[in-house]
């Protein structure tokens, strides 16, 4: 059968839309987690993640710092271990403080890094001891409703 | 005055029973169809001729069409999402909609203005130049030889320009939000890939997609097939072509939604 340039018209096509396919199946954003040069991985165990997700953010001081790459729950502790890559460039001391807060009133979550006094840097592999799980909205109202309760009548 | 009525309720019902004899017709042509495509994977050099007519020609228009929709959905989701402070969903909203509505149904009505009319003015022209008639008189089977290949065609390419459509329009809708209004990249990706359900949206889309481009194909077929064989008669077809596949891409893309998107 000869070949003609029709068919590869034809090819291309079919290419084409089977790697639009693809591409939709994927969702291109595994494509490198981010261009980040070079990352060092930590771990904290929260209570609650709340609404994390991976590639959720982690910043410090509002700038990026790295991403959430894997959230799992630790059968021993029954805590949420949760896998982070920051940036190499961006080192932080042994204390850090790890929270979850929430960008906007209904926005993404993501982890907010608040770095310690200590002068040991965290390495590659380490965990951050001191978290702070995600604010559940339902709790906080429950709780402010019990208070509510629990206080007296104040008689005027 | 009342043959006038008279006339109206006949005109009427004469044409909804010419409505409900070509429905039938159209049923019958697209079984006949089915029948005779064995013939023509055999000789899969005719589908790839009229897949570059169908497919490779509708391209352009896909992608550039596919780009704008993603990108005025970039613009128009950043500006009310941000009224909730949830910019950072846009990138799942604009896959969304491309992935489950705009890039089927969007593609299908583009393929039926594009390729459908080409196909319905082609065949009806054949058969008004008694090209079909020619053939018959040599035993080809027109429907085997002409029909079927532009059949397979269009039902393989319109998957793919649905899936090219959807793809190209993420694009859009990335470089705008992404790129020119600055909303956070990795929330504009992942919040997308978690909102988006391979089976669910993607798979569905896909189906859909495959739907349209049967029933817009078999449209335009039938409808050149059947023309009339003057001047007219093919410009009415190509008309009818068009209506006719637009509102059946509209009506059965409710259908299917409703069955595929229902409580969930």
């Amino acid at each position: 059968m000869e070949r003609t340039t029709l068919d590869l018209w034809v090819g291309i096509f079919v290419v084409a839309g089977v790697a639009a396919l693809a591409m939709l199946a994927m969702k291109v954003g595994n494509l490198g987690t981010y261009n980040m040069s070079e990352t060092y991985q930590v771990h904290a165990y929260f209570t609650n993640v709340g609404g994390l997700k991976p590639k959720a953010s982690i910043k410090s001081a509002g700038v990026l710092v790295g991403r959430v790459t894997d959230i799992s729950l630790d059968t021993q502790r029954y805590e949420a271990d949760v896998v982070m890559s920051l940036d190499k460039r961006y080192q932080f001391p042994k204390d850090t403080f790890a929270d979850i807060l929430t960008s906007g009133l209904l926005g993404e979550q993501y982890i907010g890094l608040v770095p310690g006094g200590d002068s040991e840097m965290l390495k590659n592999g380490e965990q951050i001891k001191m978290t702070q799980s995600a604010v559940v909205l339902e709790n906080l109202i429950s709780k402010f409703i019990f208070n509510k309760a629990s206080e007296p009548v104040n008689p005027k | 005055m009342v043959s006038a009525f008279v006339a109206a309720i006949r005109v009427t019902g004469h044409r909804s029973i010419n409505a409900v004899w070509r429905t039938g017709m159209a049923t019958r042509f697209f079984f006949l169809t089915l029948m005779y495509s064995g013939n023509s994977f055999r000789r899969f050099h005719l589908i790839v001729k009229e897949l570059f007519s169908t497919g490779v020609l509708s391209l352009i228009i896909i992608v550039v069409a596919g780009l704008f929709v993603g990108m005025v959905l970039g613009l128009q989701g950043y500006e009310t999402l941000r009224r909730y402070g949830s910019e950072s969903a846009l990138g799942s909203m604009v896959a969304l909609s491309l992935v489950r509505e705009l890039g089927p149904v969007v593609a299908a009505l583009l393929f039926a203005s594009r390729a459908g009319s080409a196909m319905t003015a082609e065949i009806g022209l054949m058969r008004a130049t008694e090209q079909i008639s020619a053939m018959e008189m040599m035993a080809v089977n027109p429907i085997a030889r002409i029909v079927a290949p532009r059949f397979w065609a269009g039902v393989i390419s319109m998957p793919l320009l649905a899936a090219l459509f959807s793809a190209v329009g993420v694009f859009g809708g990335y470089f705008v939000g992404v790129i020119q209004i600055g909303v956070d990249e990795g929330s504009f990706w992942s919040q997308m890939q978690a909102a988006v359900d391979f089976r669910d949206d993607i798979l569905n889309g896909v189906i859909k997609s495959f739907v349209f481009g049967t029933v817009v194909t078999i449209i335009a077929l039938f409808e050149g097939y059947d023309a009339p064989p003057t001047a007219e008669g093919v410009s009415g077809a190509t008309t009818r072509t068009v209506v006719t596949s637009s509102l059946a891409i509209l009506m059965l893309d409710f259908v299917l939604t409703a069955i595929m998107f229902r409580g969930n």
